[in-house]
C-alpha cells in the first residue's frame, strides 16, 4: 500500500504547476498515466487523493486515469508485443532476452483547470 | 484550460536515488536490493552469506521494518557493520525510499565498505517500485510460499537481477512443485539466474555467493 505516498508526491507536483498569478484555483482533473504493471491500485490512489485534497485547490478534482499496456520487445529477435498475462517470453524465439517498453508508467500528463 | 505537467509522479525520489548511486560510486561499495515476501528467511540468508564473504569481503547491512530491530540484532552478530531504518516514523511505509537508503548509509559510513545489502521490507509489491540507487536487486522466495508468487506478483520478479529459491531442505515435507515455481520466475523474467537453496542448512549456497562475488 504505497499509494498516500504517491498520491502526496501527485498533489505536490501538481500545486507546483498551477499559476502563481491566478486568484484562488480550483482544479477539474489531473490526467494520469498508469502502467499496468506498475502496483498501483487506481481506487486505492483516488482514496487517498480524496483525503489529502481537502481544503487545497485540488479538492473534488477528478483523477483520470489512462491505463498503459505492458509493451515488451525481444531483444533477440525484434518482436514487440502486448502483454496480458506476466509472461514476458518471446512468442516465436522463447530464449530471447525481453525488455519492457511501456507498463511501468506513474506519470502526471497535465491538470486541466475549471472554468 | 488545460496546463501540460508531464512528470513522473516517483521523480523525487529518482532523483534522490541517482544521487545515493553517486555516493556509492564514489565510495566504490556494491549495492544489493533485498527484497520478499515476510518469512521467506532474508535475514537467515543474509546471516549465512555474510558469515561466508567476510572478513574477505568487508559487507555492511541497512535493515527496513516497520516496526522493531529483531532483524538487525541478527545480523550484527556476523560482525558486519549494520543499521536499522523503522519506517513507522514515516507512517509505517512498506518499503524504502532512496532518501531513507542516504540518511542509513551516511549514518553506516561506507569508506570501508565492499557491499552494502539493504534488507527491504517484507513485502511483494511497493518495494518493486522505489528505486534506491541499487547496483543488482535479488528477490527471495521460499518453498512454504505459493508457486504462483512469481505471476501474481510480476513487477518483483521482473525488476530482479536474480531470485533465490530459500528453504528447499523443506521440500520432502510439503507438496511445492519447486520446478514450477521456477518455471513461473523465467515466465515473468526470462533469463533470469534462480538459486534453489536453503539458508538454514547451506544446500545449494555455493552458486548463490559465487553470483554474489561475480558482481563485486
Amino acid at each position: 500500500m504505497h499509494e498516500m505516498g504517491i498520491a502526496q508526491e501527485l498533489v505536490r507536483i501538481a500545486l507546483e504547476a498551477l499559476p502563481r498569478d491566478l486568484k484562488d484555483p480550483k482544479v477539474a482533473s489531473l490526467n494520469l498515466r498508469i502502467g499496468k504493471l506498475s502496483s498501483v491500485v487506481p481506487h486505492s490512489l483516488t482514496f487517498c487523493f480524496e483525503i489529502i485534497t481537502r481544503d487545497t485547490p485540488l479538492e473534488h478534482a477528478r483523477l483520470d486515469i489512462e491505463t498503459v499496456p505492458v509493451v515488451i520487445r525481444c531483444d533477440t529477435c525484434g518482436r514487440q508485443w502486448e502483454a496480458d498475462t506476466p509472461v514476458f517470453r518471446c512468442p516465436d524465439c522463447e530464449n530471447g532476452q525481453v525488455r519492457m517498453i511501456s507498463g511501468r508508467e506513474i506519470d502526471i500528463d497535465s491538470l486541466t483547470l475549471m472554468e | 484550460m488545460e496546463i501540460k505537467i508531464r512528470k513522473n509522479i516517483l521523480e523525487k525520489n529518482l532523483t534522490e536515488a541517482d544521487k545515493n548511486r553517486s555516493f556509492f560510486r564514489e565510495k566504490k561499495v556494491f549495492v544489493l536490493n533485498m527484497m520478499s515476501s515476510p518469512g521467506s528467511g532474508k535475514t537467515q540468508t543474509l546471516c549465512r552469506t555474510l558469515a561466508q564473504l567476510m572478513p574477505d569481503i568487508q559487507v555492511g547491512v541497512i535493515v527496513g521494518d516497520i516496526c522493531t530491530t529483531n532483524d538487525a540484532d541478527r545480523l550484527a552478530k556476523t560482525g558486519a557493520k549494520v543499521t536499522q531504518i523503522n519506517t513507522d516514523q514515516f507512517g509505517g511505509d512498506c518499503h524504502l525510499t532512496a532518501p531513507m537508503i542516504d540518511t542509513a548509509a551516511r549514518q553506516l559510513g561506507c569508506d570501508d565498505l565492499d557491499l552494502l545489502i539493504v534488507e527491504n521490507i517484507g513485502n511483494l509489491v511497493c518495494p518493486a517500485e522505489f528505486d534506491i540507487g541499487e547496483n543488482a536487486r535479488v528477490v527471495v522466495l521460499s518453498v512454504t510460499e505459493g508457486e504462483d508468487k512469481p505471476v501474481k506478483y510480476p513487477l518483483m520478479f521482473q525488476v530482479s537481477d536474480a531470485a533465490i529459491l530459500n528453504k528447499v531442505d523443506l521440500l520432502p515435507y510439503l507438496e511445492f512443485d519447486a520446478a514450477l515455481a521456477v518455471e513461473n520466475m523465467k515466465t515473468v523474467h526470462p533469463g533470469m539466474p534462480v538459486f534453489e537453496l536453503s539458508a538454514k542448512t547451506g544446500q545449494g549456497f555455493e552458486p548463490w555467493l559465487e553470483w554474489l562475488r561475480q558482481q563485486l
